[in-house]
Parts: structure tokens; sequence; C-alpha cells
């Protein structure tokens, strides 16, 4: 119990009352700032306990009385920028190919669009800006199995290949090894005739020139230049998807690997289809 | 009032300074110097200066908004942002040699809290009256009379503070648009804001704080002394002239100095300070208790200049009685000021000569460094950064030294390769233009090859080397 209050002398200010031992203490209060700033806030954290979500419980939380959730706020924010990106996406999906890229406002969407898409979705396999990886294509380069022109790139992602869309992209290349078709000596000379289609010389391909034009050329044309509407690869060129080398060649036709990509039309809506198409396009090998 | 730390008080109340008017060489000087700055101020935001057609036409425009900085016949892009720091330094240095020469002239005469505050100071005197008539009304009894003066002074006071912060913002955007946009209620809320804070300063920087920025806010008094020193021309009060200072007749019989300790020199000092106690940090050298004793002296009918503008060291010479040295300009100090200032001026004008106008930079694109065609042939793409400055289109026609066969081509360009491409960059503008570089194949499967990207400006010739890297497998 305070005993006795006195003045301080020195400092001309009230000591507590108490005494220990002949020790006396100021009473040196809180500054009235800070006490009330103190009290406002624990009324204002009160209101804030009720208004906003804050109590959790067993089976769920206290919500609040305005439903505040930061997960809402988030949908949306998304709800609001695919609002606002509606306009575009719907007129580069009513547009023709032709149109979008005379139109520099609508390509910088697409663009905008496809590049975002592509490292989403198309980067894991095909590599960043499209440099592909062993057994994925290149997309940057002008090699391209079933064309490089925006509709055909549309088709291919829209409906993937080999995937298991019914419009799916498919073709078959025979296993003539793993099949009995091909002997591996034969298989070997036909490796070698490819090879020499690319522009090597000083081997022997005549008997590799035989089984190819009696094995091969009805997909792979004539001159092995490929045929598209199969997705038979054109073997002339310097790019290849499995490989380029013979004893890549030579696996590849005793047993072909026959790559998959997925349809991604139900994942991903037309109009963001075509802006990939315009992306890939766009990479270098566009047609 | 005030915390206590031993005996000593930490803490002094603001004394009321209550500057008297006064007339004389100093007081016109600041006058005609606050004429100027203010019309300077206002004026050159209207200043019109045609650029061609799309371009500002503002001969003073710091357009933040399109990151231009306009002035005059130059054009200043956020990459010359180094010749903005070079026009600080020179400043930096012109105040260190005219202060080192002459004192805190700056302070006394061009600073903008000077010229504000004498506005301010010109209306309170005008309304609320001189020194004495305002001390005693401010001391008195709350009256209708004192009331209607306040009100009166701080309705002035916010309408100048107001044209300030407008007459401000005139630098940001184009004036006469702004203006009409203001009154129509179109600007935009920036222009409000800022009008509004730069208004509250000048409200409360001339209104209210007055001599307390001087003294406590701005920091050059702080380092002034470093720049003075007993050969500076600096308002000094003659002591060995003026002691012992004290009222009674000049009859030769007296031994009284010529300071006969009226004190208009403090009464009229606006950081309210005492100019006989010597050299002060509150002194912002502005001369016009310089005036108030002319005044006093041709009154007394003693020699004038009693406080004149002089140096530390012809006043102690004076004061011993020695032969008095000329007043030195050329001194050591002020001629390193002045080479220092040579340098940066020098400096600054090689920057601004030397300005390019076009800027470009090759970007070897990293994903994927390199792509091989169909063909054999190996591509490297590359981004090209192309900066035109000037206000008319700029065309470039590109080729690449590569020591080896190789072809380029503009990415989405219909057409083949060629040797060399041509680009046009809009005036004014930034642009990034991809590019790839077909090497024939089997000419470029080294890992890294040195190349060099040639752009000659096809308008006024101008060849830009820039070097780059030719990236392959690295396979023999």
């Amino acid at each position: 119990m305070p005993t006795k209050i006195e003045k301080d002398v020195i400092s001309g200010r009230d000591t507590t009352g108490h005494e220990w031992d002949g020790l006396k203490e100021l009473n040196t209060p809180l500054p009235k700032w800070w006490l009330y700033s103190l009290i406002a806030i624990c009324i204002w954290g009160v209101g804030y306990a009720v208004v906003y979500p804050s109590v959790p419980g067993l089976f769920g939380y206290y919500r609040g009385t305005i439903g505040y959730s930061t997960r809402a706020e988030v949908d949306a924010d998304v709800a609001a920028i695919a609002a606002s990106r509606a306009g575009s996406m719907d007129r580069i999906k009513a547009t023709p190919f032709a149109q979008i890229t005379s139109d520099p406002k609508l390509m910088a969407v697409a663009m905008a669009s496809g590049k975002i898409t592509f490292a989403n979705n198309c980067q894991p396999c095909h590599g960043a800006g499209g440099g592909g990886r062993p057994g994925y294509p290149t997309l940057a380069s002008d090699s391209w199995i079933w064309g490089g022109k925006l509709d055909d790139i549309v088709t291919s992602i829209t409906h993937g290949i080999r995937s298991d869309d019914a419009d799916a992209r498919a073709s078959a290349m025979p296993r003539f090894g793993a099949d009995g078709v091909l002997k591996p000596a034969e298989i070997s000379a036909v490796a070698d005739y490819v090879l020499s289609l690319r522009g090597k010389t000083g081997i022997d391909v005549s008997a590799g020139a035989k089984l190819f034009a009696e094995n091969c050329v009805a997909c792979h044309g004539d001159k092995g230049e490929g045929k598209r509407e199969v997705g038979a690869p054109n073997l002339r060129s310097a790019v290849n998807l499995y490989g380029t080398s013979k004893e890549a060649i030579v696996a590849q036709i005793s047993l072909p690997r026959q790559g998959v990509m997925p349809s991604w039309n139900a994942r991903l809506d037309a109009a963001t289809i075509k802006s990939v198409a315009i992306y890939v396009h766009s990479l270098g090998g566009g047609e | 009032m005030g915390e206590v730390a031993g005996d000593e008080v930490l803490y002094a109340d603001r004394v009321r300074v209550y500057p008297r008017a006064v007339r004389g060489v100093a007081r016109n000087v600041k006058w005609a110097l606050l004429i100027f700055c203010l019309g300077v101020y206002y004026v050159l935001p209207w200043l019109r200066w045609n650029r061609g057609a799309g371009n500002p036409d503002q001969a003073v425009l710091l357009d933040l908004a399109s990151e231009r900085f306009y002035f005059f016949n130059l054009t200043f892009w956020p990459q010359d942002f180094t010749l903005l720091a070079g026009g600080l330094i020179l400043a930096a240095v012109t105040l260190f040699l005219v202060t080192s020469l002459f004192g805190r002239i700056w302070c006394g005469y061009a600073c903008p809290q000077t010229v504000w505050t004498d506005l301010f100071m010109l209306v309170e005197r005008w309304i609320e009256g001189d020194r004495n008539a305002r001390m005693r009304r401010d001391a008195g009894p709350t009256s209708f009379d004192k009331i209607w003066r306040k009100i009166s002074k701080h309705s002035i006071w916010l309408f100048v503070a107001f044209w300030t912060g407008g007459g401000w913002i005139m630098y940001y955007v184009d004036a006469p648009t702004v203006t009409v946009d203001f009154w129509t209620g179109r600007a935009s809320t920036g222009v409000y804001g800022f009008t509004c804070l730069f208004a509250a300063t000048t409200y409360i920087l001339a209104g209210w704080a007055r001599e307390q920025v001087c003294t406590y806010m701005c920091p050059w008094p702080r380092f002034q002394s470093a720049m003075l020193d007993e050969q500076t021309l600096i308002v000094t009060y003659q002591g060995w002239r003026g002691e012992p200072r004290g009222h009674g007749k000049r009859d030769g019989k007296s031994a009284l100095g010529n300071c006969v300790d009226c004190s208009a020199c403090v009464h009229v000092c606006p950081t309210g300070i005492d100019i006989r106690e010597g050299v002060q940090l509150e002194c912002i050298g502005c001369g016009l208790c310089v005036d108030a004793c002319n005044d006093i002296m041709t009154r007394t009918n003693q020699p004038l200049w009693l406080i004149k503008w002089d140096t530390l060291a012809r006043q102690a010479e004076l004061a011993k009685g020695e032969t008095v040295e000329p007043i030195r300009l050329i001194r050591p100090r002020t001629l390193i000021y002045l080479a220092v200032l040579g340098i940066a001026v020098a400096a600054m004008g090689v920057g601004l000569a030397m300005r390019s106008l076009l800027e470009v930079s090759v970007q070897h694109e990293r994903a994927p460094l390199f792509v091989r065609l169909h063909d054999g042939s190996l591509r490297n793409a590359y981004t090209l950064k192309l900066v035109n400055k000037y206000t008319h289109d700029v065309s470039f026609d590109i080729s690449v030294d590569a020591g080896m066969r190789a072809k380029l081509q503009v990415a989405g360009a219909t057409g083949a390769a060629s040797d060399a491409i041509t680009i046009l960059v809009p005036a004014d503008s930034v642009g990034a233009y991809r590019v790839f570089l077909d090497a024939a194949p089997g000419g470029a499967e080294a890992r890294n090859a040195d190349i060099m990207f040639l752009l000659r400006d096809t308008t006024d010739n101008i060849l830009i080397k820039r070097s780059a890297n030719f990236i392959g497998p690295g396979k023999p």
C-alpha cells in the first residue's frame, strides 16, 4: 500500500509512495499519448477481430461479419484480369491469322499470351524459345514433320500427335527390325542410303537404294523428301527428330520411337492455342 | 520550458522575429533579384519552342510520363542522366566559388527560401504594418482588427502559395493545357495533388518556418565555414570603429565609438541576430543590416559603412591600425574552385557534345543459343536494341563482319535472308528488333566465334560497330 506520496525536490516529481529499505521510486507514468494509443489500438483490435476472420476452430474458423477472404480477393483479381483480356482474346479467336498478323496491337496481345502459355505448357519438352530436346522437335528450326504454317501448328497443338484425341495426327513407322521385315544388314544398307540422301559420299548405296525403293518411298517419297500429310519426315533434312547419325537411323528403322504430344484443346481455349501458334511461328521456322 | 540535462537546457523556444522594413542598396538589389527570380519562375513554362509536329512545344518541360526532359533545343533521355549529375556538380562548385569569394550571397539573395520569405514578409507588412505595429498587435488582446488582419494575411499567403504550387506543376506538364484543365476540373489527380503539396510547403516554409529553415533545416550553413576564410567578403560590423557603443552626443570629447546602439541592425535582420557579435551560423549575408546602419549613420552625421562587406583579415588589420591589404579575390582556394569549375564545365561540354543521339546494343539470344536449319546451316538469333533520340526517323543499314558466309534476316520478315538488312527506327523511340544470322552449312561449327555487327545510319552516314558472338555446337 502506498504509504506516503512525497514530492522529490530535485526533479519536482511525485514518488510512488512505496518504500523498500529506504529506497523510494519516482512516479514516472507512461506518456499519455502512448497510453491512449495503446487503448485505441486495443479497441481497434477487438473491432478488427469481429469484422475480419480471426478465431480458428476445429472444423473451420470464424469468418467475420463482412466475410472477407484473401482467396476471394485473388479470385476477383484473376476474374478481373480475364475480363480485361476477354475483348482481345475474343477478337483473336474470331479473326483469321492473315488479319491478326497485320494488326500490330492484336499481334502484341497474341505474342504476349503465346509466350507465357508456351513457357507454362510447352517449354518442359520443347525447350525455352523452342530450342527442342532430343526426341522433342526444335520449333525454332524450319524443319517440320507436320507442317510449319500457322494452321498446321494450330492443328498439331489442338489435337496433338498420337494422342487420345480422335483427330490426333498419327504416323506409324513400321518396326522393320523388330518385326523381322528387314535383316540387320539390310537395315544398315538402308541407313547408308539415307545418309547419302543428305550428301554423304564414298559409300556403296546400291543395295540400300533398292531396299529404300521397295519399303520407304510410299511414305518418305522417291527422294526421301518426306510427306507431311502422313507425317513422314524429310530424310534429306539436316535436322531429324531422333538423330542424324547412322546409329540413330538404324535404331529408328529397327524399332521406331513414336513420340506423343498431348492434345491441348481440353486445356487451352481456341484463342490461346492461336496465340501459342503465332508465338511458335515467330521463333524462326514459321512458314 | 524544456528538457533538463545537467544544468544545460537543450531546447530553445523560437524567438519570433519581426523584421523591420528598410531601404538601401542591399534592399534594392534584393527587390530586383526577387522580381527577376519570380519572373523567370513564372514565365519560363510559357515560352514555346518548336520541335516539329508530334513533339511538345514547351521550351522547358520535364516530361516524366514519357521520360523526356526538354530544354530549349536539347532533349534529354533517361540515358543522359549523368548530365544531370554533372549539372548538379557544376551548380555545387559554382556555389563553393561564389561563397568563398563573397560569402553567403546565394542564401541572402537568390535562394527560393529567401525570395519567397521576402515576398511573404512584404504581404505581412502591407497588412499588419511594420515591426512595432505587428509586435504591439500580437502582444495585445484578440480584437476585430487583429482577426481580420490575420485572416487577410493568411488568405493572401495561401493565394501566393497556391500560385507557387501551380507554377511548379507547369514545368512537368504542358502549361497552357494544364491551366485550362485545372480550372475545368479535367486535370489529373497528380496535378491537383502536387499543386496542393507545393502550395502547402510554400505556405509553411515561407509563412511560418522562415529563418528556421536556414538555421535548422538547411545543410548549407553547416558546411559554409569550410568555404569561408579570412579573405572572404562577408557582412561585417567594424567593431574597432563602432566600439564602445552607446547613446549620447558625439562631440569629439566623448570616448564613444560610431555605434549608437540603436539596434536597427538587429531589428531589420530576417534571422533575428546581432551582426555586432561577428560571423554567425544564422547570418544569411543579405546585408539588410548594412542598409539599416547606413541610414542611422546618415542621421547621426557619422561616416557610412559601419557595417559593410569586408574581409576578416582586413578588419583585423584595421583594428590593429596596421596597413590594410587589398581585397584578394585571387587566392589558392578560389583558384582551386575555379579549376574544378573549369574541369566540370569542360566535362559537361564534352559530354553534351559527344552525346550520341543513336544508341545500339546487340544481345545474343540465350535460349536456344543456336538452331540447326533443314539445309544444315546454323542460325543464331540476336535482339538489336536501337534507340533513336532524333526527332526524325533513322534508317539503319545492318550487315555483319563474321569471317564466314552468313546471311541476315529480320524475324518475321518475308523473303530470303540477305547480306545486309535495313531497319527503320521511328523518331524519338526505342525499338527491339529480333534478327537471325544464318551461317552457311559447315561454315560455323565452332563453339564460339567473334563477329561484328556493322550498323550504318543512312541519314548521317555514321557507322556504329558492335561486337557479338556466333555460337555453334563446337563439334569438329
